[in-house]
């Protein structure tokens, strides 16, 4: 279910590793309640560090997606955080396929706009939000 | 993950015939990580190492493992004996056959593992009846690292571990490090100049530059930190003086003023909108880049 993450696209790999996992929960690949690998297993089977896997994990969890049960492992949160996921992202893909219409309609091409993008990305944020 | 460091040194020095290899190294490994050392040939990462394992007298500074004096004869025993160590050689007995090779090497080990030491065998297929002068270079590998995985030890130090494998040898040293640490609770310090290894399964880095460390941190932190900021102008790139933490560099070119900054992008955004450039860019930076913009070039 999760793909090896890029190591050398400057991108920290738990982030990588938490949009995989969210990723996973708005498709519904992942459903609430159900289990995700181990962090030892997952780490090996990536080949990334555990320390990554844990702090992926732990990251998710501080968001209230998945439920770190000692001893049992992680699981998809069932209080509703997940489903919240899964509608902001719905709205946010029409605001962004909405905004990227209407660049296209002035004649900015894909590439042009994928660095649009990038660089809002990479800039400060306005809200305090980064990445979470 | 503990907070205790197992290797710290402080201002390190060492010279070789009025050669400084090492010129004031702060180095600070915590337990549980693994530690990537990166460096260009000859920036002083085996001396370091060497230092580590007093093999090497420092002239200068004070370098601990597990809080021992590593300069001191008598503790360096008992740090090489809770170390593993595979250096860029493999030195292994040549003559001898891979079994007879491990069973040379288990005595010396009160703590050897040997349920890691079938598990190994196994895994790594090695052949316990050919001789280790006909063994390929990725074989000698995996055997030197079955002799460090096995001792019981508490930190693992590998010499450039991978020099020399295919990439198919390489991911599978790869695994079987990050399968130990995950298992184990030990800490791993490995030099190399493969970058894209160290961005694969390190969590810490220092990077050494002609004897010194020029960054260091957790490797998510320098990525999330690490910015390139491009403007451009209408007119030729102003002389600016930026007065923000953080700038590593500032480079002018023309109409464009390229800054890096280590830390604190968006303040030295914020001081180069007073500019007025024409656009702003800003976009990550990876190792490799960080790895090129800190290390000097050759002369």
């Amino acid at each position: 279910m999760l793909l090896r993450p890029n190591p050398s696209s400057g991108v920290p790999i738990y982030l990588q590793l938490m949009e995989q996992v969210k990723h996973s929960i708005e498709t519904g690949a992942l459903r609430p309640g159900e289990q995700l690998p181990g962090m030892r297993p997952l780490a090996e089977e990536l080949v990334i560090n555990p320390n990554t896997v844990a702090k992926a994990y732990r990251e998710l969890e501080h968001e209230g997606i998945i439920e770190l049960r000692h001893g049992a492992g992680a699981f998809v949160s069932m209080n509703g955080r997940a489903k919240k996921l899964t509608d902001t992202m719905r709205a946010g893909q029409t605001m962004v396929a909405g905004t990227v219409e209407r660049l296209r309609a002035r004649g900015v091409t894909d590439e042009e706009i994928r660095r649009l993008f990038e660089a809002a990305l990479a800039g400060p944020s306005t809200t305090g939000g980064h990445g979470e | 993950m503990s907070d205790a460091l197992v290797i710290e040194t402080s201002d390190l020095r060492k010279q070789y015939d009025g050669v400084e290899a090492l010129r004031g190294l702060t180095l600070q490994v915590p337990a549980g990580s693994i530690f990537g050392f990166l460096g260009r040939n000859g920036a002083g990462k085996t001396t370091t190492i060497k230092v580590l394992l007093g093999m090497v007298r420092p002239t200068g500074g004070s370098v601990r493992v597990f809080g021992l004096p590593a300069d001191a004869p008598d503790r360096s025993v008992e740090i090489r004996r809770r170390v593993g160590f595979v250096n860029d050689e493999k030195d292994l007995y040549d003559y001898m056959t891979v079994g007879e090779m491990i069973r040379f090497t288990r005595p010396f080990f009160p703590r050897w593992r040997a349920d890691l030491e079938q598990r190994y065998l196994h895994k790594f297929e090695l052949p316990a009846d050919r001789r280790i002068k006909a063994l390929s270079r990725g074989t000698r590998t995996k055997l030197a690292l079955l002799l460090a995985l096995c001792r019981g030890a508490e930190l693992l130090i590998l010499d450039e571990p991978t020099s020399g494998l295919d990439p198919a040898m390489t991911e599978e040293v790869l695994q079987a490090l990050v399968t130990h640490v995950a298992n184990e609770e030990m800490a791993v310090f490995f030099s190399s100049h493969q970058i894209a290894e160290v961005d694969q399964i390190a969590d810490r880095i220092a990077i050494i530059d002609r004897g010194r460390i020029v960054v260091t941190g957790a490797l998510d932190d320098l990525r999330e930190n690490f910015r390139r900021i491009q403007l451009v102008f209408d007119h030729d790139a102003p002389e600016a003086a930026f007065r923000s933490p953080g700038i590593e560099r500032v480079q002018r070119n023309g109409r464009v003023l390229t800054v890096l900054s280590s830390a604190g992008s968006d303040r030295i955004v914020e001081e180069a909108r007073a500019l007025s450039p024409a656009s702003i860019d800003i976009a990550p930076v990876t190792l490799k880049e960080i790895f090129l913009e800190t290390v000097v070039a050759e002369d």
